[in-house]
């Protein structure tokens, strides 16, 4: 038999096997349920106005900030009725696509 | 004498046209590693057998100064040839003639040669590189593009055909390899891609390079929009004839047998395979160990590794693989193996070569990412491809086939018309420990030693169901054999499917699961 090298294991339904392991799966992302507290951006952009400040109690569904992207001014609102506890970002940043925002508590 | 002079006339103007865009424009085509088009041409069909038509073709575009432009044939080159005989239909964009963009003339060329290719039959080979639309020529270049795109699907599963990108093909063109049967492309030379660098940064600020974004690699490996990569020219046409030699000219054909050869003796089958089923090995080695002279010719051989596709020859007739590959993911279906099988399946049935499929898969592939990606929707190609496939089907059970992915790997179900399975293999609903685990679960949960107790009961499971003889009772499987009656066994059933027929209810065209 062949020996072969840079051999990893699977699982598949309890049983362990010996085998490469293609890089798509090893640079898959662990899914992570979405957190509504946690505001980033769908897509990349330029932040053209923030309608909240730090501290401020905001309702489900109010505006909290606009963002520029596609030609669109996209707005973004609260999934839930909370408190802005940080904003990372100012009037004017240009923002790449899963930067965050904003963080609600 | 006046004929003389006419004909000394006419090889002036070939002189000319066959300058393409000057010297200049083939110094700089040459600096980037590539051959001109009718070079391209010259290399890769049989020498003297290129008649290239349409050589005097001008375009009549007269908006932006273009009316004082003349462009040699257009920027393409059109005309027939062979490869080992075999005659071929080709087009090579002429990159040198303003950047072989596609104007009405330069699409009414490819057309040409593509009604031409289906009229006879033929294969079509077409080399792409091009800078795209030619913008003044407007919606005539557009036109273009979409008369190619319709005889590419037309002509699909009537003759085969070939894309060989060789520079950038980007935008709109990338629709007519992809509508092809099989794509080739050359390392640092292809690129292809719908939006390139440029937009993808103004629009989403995303910086990338050409390479990074649609390079040889890129389509070999992750896109699995080409098929067949090389480092060069050369090697890349080398491919094509090896491919064009595997292939028949047109479905109504089968494809031209070789002297059937036996295969070399470094392969024993017997001892590629390990008999515990979580072991890897390559099932290439097992396809080498069947066929004709143990050549095997592999088609995506980057892409989704756990699956292995490609051509092989038993008693010197093309023969198509499939076979799971342990080694490369444990050769689990997912989302890409599906995908390149089943287009694969298809191909063989449309070209009426008969498909061997190998069996050794431990199921399919769990993860969200997988289940969100849509592997019910890809994983159902296979079993449609299967299903409707009509050429012989032979399938080999080597080891492991449980669950859904025995059903899918030709099974008797889908109509594999022999299905024969090694001493070493399993055909159960799931693995040992997965059956016992759910089987077992109250005994095991009530045992004081639960772990061996857990045990017992696989070993229990195992004895009576991982093995090929339930299957074989039912008569799923028609024969248990050794692995080195594999191929004996193969060419028989070859031999005895030579005439099938098998008539499929009339409809205008079924619905796979695109």
């Amino acid at each position: 038999m062949k020996e072969f090298e840079n051999l990893g294991t699977l699982n598949i339904n309890s049983i362990v096997y010996k085998t490469r392991l293609s890089n798509k799966f090893m640079s898959r992302k662990p899914y992570q349920k979405a957190d509504q507290r946690i505001i980033l951006s769908y897509i990349p952009g330029t932040v053209l106005d923030i309608m909240v400040r730090e501290g401020q109690e905001v309702k489900k569904g109010e505006d909290l900030m606009i963002l520029d992207a596609m030609k669109m001014q996209n707005k973004l609102k609260s999934a839930i009725d909370g408190t802005v506890k940080k904003i990372f970002v100012s009037r004017g940043n240009r923002v790449a696509k899963g930067t965050k925002l904003i963080e609600m508590k | 004498m006046a004929v003389n002079k006419k004909i000394r006339e006419l090889h002036e103007k070939r002189e000319k046209i066959l300058m393409g865009g000057g010297e200049q424009a083939i110094e700089k085509q040459k600096a980037m590693g590539k051959r001109t088009a009718r070079e391209r041409i010259m290399a890769l069909l049989d020498k003297d057998s290129f008649m290239e038509y349409d050589m005097f073709v001008e375009h009549d575009a007269r908006d932006f100064d273009m009316d004082k432009k003349s462009l040699p044939s257009d920027g393409v080159i059109i005309g027939s040839g062979t490869i080992d005989g075999a005659p071929v239909a080709v087009f090579a964009q002429d990159f040198t003639v303003a950047g072989g963009s596609l104007g009405l003339m330069h699409s009414r060329k490819i057309a040409k040669i593509m009604d031409h290719a289906l009229k006879m039959r033929i294969p079509l080979i077409g080399i792409n590189d091009s800078g795209g639309a030619r913008i003044q020529e407007g919606v005539n270049s557009l036109a273009g593009y979409g008369e190619i795109f319709f005889r590419n699907t037309i002509s699909s599963g009537v003759i085969p055909q070939i894309s060989v990108i060789l520079g950038p093909c980007a935008g709109g063109a990338v629709y007519s390899p992809a509508l092809m049967d099989f794509v080739f492309v050359v390392d640092n030379i292809s690129k292809m891609f719908i939006t390139g660098p440029e937009v993808i940064k103004t629009v989403l600020g995303e910086e990338i390079s050409m390479e990074e974004l649609g390079g040889a690699r890129v389509h070999s490996e992750i896109t699995g929009n080409a098929h067949f990569f090389a480092h060069s020219e050369d090697e890349c046409f080398e491919q094509i004839k090896r491919l064009i030699s595997f292939i028949p000219w047109n479905n109504s054909r089968k494809a031209m047998p070789l002297e059937p050869a036996e295969p070399d003796g470094d392969f024993d089958p017997e001892k590629i395979v390990p008999d515990d089923p979580t072991l890897p090995y390559d099932v290439k080695d097992v396809i080498r160990s069947i066929v004709d002279k143990s050549d095997f010719f592999e088609i995506m051989e980057l892409y989704a590794r756990n699956i292995v596709i490609g051509f092989g020859r038993l008693g010197g007739r093309t023969t198509g693989f499939v076979a799971n590959q342990p080694l490369e993911m444990a050769g689990v279906l997912d989302v890409d193996s599906s995908d390149k099988a089943a287009r694969f399946i298809r191909y063989c049935d449309a070209f009426n070569i008969p498909i061997v499929t190998l069996v050794d898969l431990p199921g399919y592939l769990p993860g969200v990412d997988q289940e969100h990606a849509g592997v019910i929707r890809h994983g159902a190609k296979v079993l449609y491809a299967y299903s409707e496939a009509t050429v012989p089907k032979l399938t080999v059970i080597l080891r492991k086939a449980y669950g859904g992915g025995y059903i899918a790997m030709s099974s008797r179900h889908l109509r594999a018309d022999f299905v024969f399975a090694w001493p070493t293999a399993e055909i159960a609903v799931m693995g040992p420990e997965g059956a016992a685990n759910i089987i077992f679960r109250k005994e095991i949960m009530s045992s004081d030693d639960p772990d061996g107790m857990r045990k017992k009961k696989v070993e229990e499971y195992k004895a009576k169901f991982a093995n090929p003889y339930v299957a074989a009772a039912k008569g799923y499987v028609d024969a248990v054999i050794e692995p080195k009656e594999t191929r004996r066994f193969l060419l028989h059933a070859i031999e005895v499917s030579e005439n099938k027929n098998v008539q499929m209810p009339e409809k205008k065209h079924g619905l796979p699961p695109f």
